[in-house]
């Protein structure tokens, strides 16, 4: 338990560190009925991500090869900075059904 | 399995059964009655896997029951105060509740692997019942919208929990 806790802490700061650059884009990511939309996203390193839970349940958005684990409470809006390349799929923890891709261009 | 799966539907053929036969259709008092025990209903089995699952997804999935249920329940006794309802027990309600205590029971006999396999079973069983009950009985007789809302939030949710006790079934074989 305390380990997930403390990789789950160490992902969320990696995303949030680093300064927001001039023209960085923010994207929006909706969980809603248990369906994550866009199902594939595209962004840029330095973007923002804004993951918005509409549902009455938590989720998390984390990433198979760990790049970031960010849990959104019911009804909550997550803002996390891209800092790191690459095609990444993720998940729910949860949820283990929710699935999608974010392609983060260099 | 089928024993158990054919008791299940027959339980919540009462749905059908007991408001056919009075000519008449659930009240809302009623269906928020049921909704709810059914939530209860796999919290208790959830928190039962708790303790006594030995295998880490079986544990996980259970966890998630809990977690969900008891949400989507929190969110079932907002509005039925918001609605000024007072939940109404009735013969569905009472034969899922005897029907549960009884699978508690039985699976509060198992142990290790054949527990694990046990509970999930039953999860998927469960989830299938109760989604069907849904989707046939207690939404197309809700009548205030809200109330209709919360039902179908609520089959997306369980539908999604079926869905992973089936990879959680299928990961144990
Ligand atoms: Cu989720």
């Amino acid at each position: 338990m305390l380990p997930r806790r403390y990789l789950t802490t160490l992902a969320l700061f990696a995303l949030g560190a680093i300064a927001v650059p001039a023209h960085a884009a923010t994207i929006q990511i909706v969980m809603e009925n248990l369906v994550v939309s866009p199902a594939e996203a595209s962004a840029k390193v330095g973007d923002t991500v804004e993951w918005v839970n509409k549902d009455i349940l938590a989720h998390t958005a984390t990433a198979k090869n760990g790049d970031f684990d960010v849990t959104i409470a019911p009804k909550q809006t997550i803002k996390s900075v891209l800092t790191k390349a690459g095609t990444v799929d993720y998940y729910c923890r949860f949820h283990p059904n929710m699935k999608a891709v974010l392609k983060i261009a260099p | 399995m089928f024993v158990r799966l054919s008791i299940a539907v027959a339980a919540l053929s009462l749905l059908s059964g007991a408001a056919l036969a009075q000519g008449a259709k659930l009240t809302d008092p009623q269906i928020a009655h049921i909704a709810y025990t059914a939530g209860v209903i796999d919290i208790n089995a959830a928190k039962q896997a708790e303790k006594k699952a030995s295998n880490k997804e079986v544990k996980a999935f259970a966890k998630d029951m809990v977690r969900d249920h008891e949400a989507v329940n929190k969110q079932a006794l907002d509005l039925v105060k918001k609605l000024k309802v007072t939940p109404e027990d009735n013969d569905t309600s009472k034969a899922l509740s005897k029907q549960a205590a009884d699978k508690l029971a039985e699976l509060g006999k198992l142990k290790g692997a054949a527990y694990d396999k046990a509970y999930v079973d039953n999860e998927v069983a469960y989830h299938k019942t109760v989604n069907t009950a849904l989707e046939t009985q207690l939404i197309p007789s809700a009548s205030n919208p809200e109330l209709k809302g919360l039902l179908q939030t609520g089959l997306k949710i369980f539908q999604g929990h079926q869905q992973h006790a089936e990879h959680v079934a299928a990961s144990l074989k």
